[in-house]
């Protein structure tokens, strides 16, 4: 039983990654316009480059 | 016409060197549009970020500091088809996003919580039947404990702060069991872990908190985003003023930079955004929007002119007034306040079920708990077979069963042209039983039309709509309009007040005003409405006479006989004269009519109506309708209203057609008769499930699975509502 040793606090990491990263992309406005992003994905060819994503 | 446009206003800094706007955009419904918006505005130089919202249709926009007018974009959106007008994010709009963004937040802490815990459970559940170590079994239920606490008291702060907010105000909602619920069971859960138990609910706890956040995000959801079309629809009415910037010098700019004192210059054809009085010029105005009287008043020196009026003649010089002073307008916002106040004490169906549900559910967890010390059990297992009753009948459903509706329900009227204000409109939409209708802008066509243009030969007819294309009158505008002319007669000149004369081959054509025409004599023998305005044509010495005045809306005969039908009584308050209500009356077969009426006799009938236990539906446009649409059980105005209605109607409708009412009516009662359905599934299962919680044989699998069974049984019992709004009338 001493892999729980590892296991355990590798899981609450993995666990705690995966909410980091929801919380930065919320943060980051990536649930602003969830309509728009559905279409973004299939957009035939990248807009012009810009410089920075939205911001707020 | 070049006119300057000054968006300053709206422009803000972001960040170094570069400025900010934000464009309410009108049409964008594709990924095409966006792709054709964004690269059009990319393409101008200096432009730093052009991005399309799609779900509140609006473009965020930021160049280099001082190197473009704001003026450009719109131009270059509307060379790409796309009529904008720059957005101000209001403050209540502001606060509602943030608070979407908690409740997202809150959802993404409880869900990862949720799960972590879950898996941590699948080990302890299969462990208590096999041959797990008690040792092993607490370190498990330590750790689910040290993921739920911190995770449910941040998750858990809408419904915390929300029950603290009642119980200090000695009421309840539906956040108090929620929250003595996850308490509790979280509570006893601790304790149980320091005593070795072999049951605990921590992930029974955290689980109800994420489903009843998903429920508490749809809602808030919902209202957001139609508030924020709602938003930019107004925005997009594109409320402007020709502000006097030098002693001859005028500049467009947005009616939220003018401030009293201003003196602002009205054109004919204009509608007025301001409150003032007039200064300089002579004129006639059309106050429908405002009294709902449709014949035209004369404005002269001296004369107040209200937001919403219409100039028909002459150009004005107008004085704002601090909306303070303006009468019309303070008398309004007094009474909207009342009325305002008055329905505040409305409950929704969610906390009337609460009221009714809380009481029952925390009595039985205590009787079961006597029950079982009575019964001879210890008070340790007593308490705990209590707390397991109050997880099992946790109003986790209950909590979904009406934000679920509400949103699929506001997502089928949002398709049928109705976007919803308040969030427990379509609750009170179901029950209206008596619909009140204004008269002019909402039976009526908001603009002026040709009522007799079958009696004219077509070609005089048309050359009578090229000669009104020279005229900024409203009543040539409909002219024009009826005939559908495209090129305008070049000639042509207008005399101010009178009407536009051309010479087309010799022959002199003149549109306007019977004596400007030499028509005097037509007037009294060709058979008009009451309520009709008067034009005259003549072409060399033939002389026709044209009557041009508000039609009704186009299905408002079908609508009314639709709301007959459906056993819905219907009347017309109205503040226009009795001649044109009579007039709207008999073709729409009302029997019940009221004209001349202020906005306090509005309220008063509505009251009357109240008493009688009738729930009145108030459809109005109007400015004086704003204080009956709060007065109202529930309102609705169409797009074309006053500003100040269209923020006070519960619902708002596009278009030219009636029928949305009727069908957001029908979505409504489907939408209310799903949420019952969906209240009573929630209480069926607890039915089912409490008896089972009280004999004291639950484990925290079986709560699990009858909570999230019946969350699930509720929210797809929900889509149903999506079909609601079909059928048209």
């Amino acid at each position: 039983m001493e892999i729980l040793v590892f296991l355990v606090p590798l899981a609450l990491l993995l666990g705690g990654a995966g909410l980091a990263a929801f919380l930065w992309s919320l943060r980051s406005g990536q649930y602003d316009d969830l309509d728009g992003a559905a279409w973004r994905a299939i957009a035939d060819d990248d807009p012009p480059p810009q410089e920075a994503p939205a911001k707020r | 016409m070049q006119v300057t446009r000054d968006f300053s206003h709206y422009v803000r800094a972001a960040g170094a060197g570069v400025q900010h706007i934000d464009l309410a955009v009108e049409g964008v419904h594709c990924a095409g549009c966006m792709a054709k918006i964004e690269r059009g505005l990319s393409a101008i130089p200096d432009v730093t970020l052009a991005r399309v919202n799609l779900t509140d249709r609006r473009v965020a926009l930021e160049w280099k500091e001082g190197t473009l007018d704001p003026a450009r974009f719109i131009d270059r959106l509307e060379e790409l088809g796309y009529k904008a007008y720059p957005y101000e994010t209001e403050s209540a709009e502001a606060t509602e996003v943030a608070e979407s963004r908690f409740l997202l937040r809150c959802l993404g802490v409880a869900a990862f919580a949720t799960m972590n815990v879950m898996m941590l459970s699948i080990p302890v559940w299969s462990g208590n039947v096999s041959d797990m170590l008690p040792e092993q079994r607490d370190f498990f239920h330590w750790l689910s404990a040290l993921i739920a606490l911190p995770a449910a008291a941040y998750a858990g702060q809408p419904f915390f702060r929300s029950a603290w907010r009642a119980l200090s105000n000695k009421t309840t909602n539906m956040d108090v069991p929620i929250s003595i619920g996850v308490c509790l069971a979280l509570g006893m859960s601790v304790v149980e872990t320091i005593n070795h138990a072999e049951h605990v609910y921590f992930d029974a706890a955290i689980m109800l908190l994420t489903f009843l956040l998903v429920g508490r995000f749809l809602d808030q959801n919902m209202r957001r985003r139609t508030r924020a079309v709602a938003g930019n629809l107004a925005a997009l009415k594109a409320e402007t003023a020709a502000k006097f910037v030098g002693p001859d010098e005028i500049s467009q700019v947005p009616v939220a930079a003018i401030h009293p004192g201003d003196i602002v210059l009205l054109r004919p054809g204009e509608r007025c955004a301001v409150d003032g009085t007039v200064i300089e010029g002579r004129s006639e105005i059309d106050q429908s929007l405002i009294t709902g009287e449709t014949l035209y008043v004369t404005a002269e020196h001296g004369t107040p002119v209200y937001a919403g009026s219409m100039n028909i003649s002459g150009t004005l010089r107008l004085r704002v007034s601090a909306a303070s002073e303006a009468t019309l307008l303070a008398e309004i916002t007094r009474l909207l306040d009342n009325a305002l106040a008055a329905r505040s004490r409305y409950m929704r169906l969610a906390d009337r079920a609460s009221r009714l549900y809380a009481p029952v559910v925390h009595a039985t967890a205590l009787i079961t708990i006597l029950g079982w010390v009575i019964a001879g059990a210890g008070w340790h297992d007593a308490i705990i077979t209590g707390v397991a009753v109050l997880i099992i009948t946790c109003p986790c459903a209950l909590g979904l069963a009406i934000p679920t509706v509400q949103t699929v329900a506001a997502g089928a009227m949002f398709k049928a042209g109705v976007l919803l204000n308040a969030g427990d409109a379509i609750e009170r939409l179901a029950e209206a039983d008596h619909v009140i209708f204004d008269k002019t802008g909402t039976l009526t066509l908001p603009d002026l039309e040709v009522t007799n243009a079958a009696d004219i030969p077509a070609d005089v007819f048309d050359l009578a709509g090229r000669l009104a294309l020279s005229s900024h009158h409203p009543v040539a505008a409909a002219v024009a309009q009826a005939a559908g002319a495209k090129s305008p007669i070049l000639s042509a000149a207008e005399e101010a007040g009178q009407g536009v004369r051309a010479v087309v081959d010799g022959v002199e054509l003149r549109l306007g005003r019977p004596s400007f025409c030499g028509a005097e004599a037509l007037v009294g023998s060709a058979a008009l409405d009451a309520e009709a305005s008067v034009v005259a044509f003549s072409k060399g010495s033939e002389k026709y006479i044209l009557s041009v005045r508000q039609g009704l809306r186009p299905d408002a005969q079908a609508v009314i006989a639709a709301l007959k039908a459906r056993n819905i009584g219907v009347e017309i308050l109205s503040g226009d004269r009795e001649p044109a209500v009579i007039a709207a009356a008999h073709a729409l077969g009302i029997p019940e009519w009221r004209a001349g009426v202020t906005p306090a006799d509005k309220i008063a009938r509505i009251e009357e109506l109240k008493r009688r236990g009738a729930k009145v539906l108030m459809v109005g446009d109007g400015m004086n309708d704003a204080p009956s649409l709060a007065a109202a059980h529930v309102s609705m105005s169409p797009i074309s209203a006053a500003h100040l209605s269209q923020a006070t109607a519960d619902l708002v409708f596009l278009g030219r057609p009636l029928a949305p009412v009727v069908a957001a009516i029908d979505s409504a009662r489907k939408a209310l008769h799903l949420m019952r359905q969906n209240l009573w599934l929630a209480i069926g299962y607890n039915l089912l499930a409490v008896p089972v919680a009280i004999s004291g044989i639950v484990t925290p699998l079986i709560a699990a699975a009858a909570m999230s069974g019946s969350s699930i049984v509720v929210m797809l019992n929900s889509l149903r509502a999506r079909s609601a709004s079909r059928e048209i009338v």
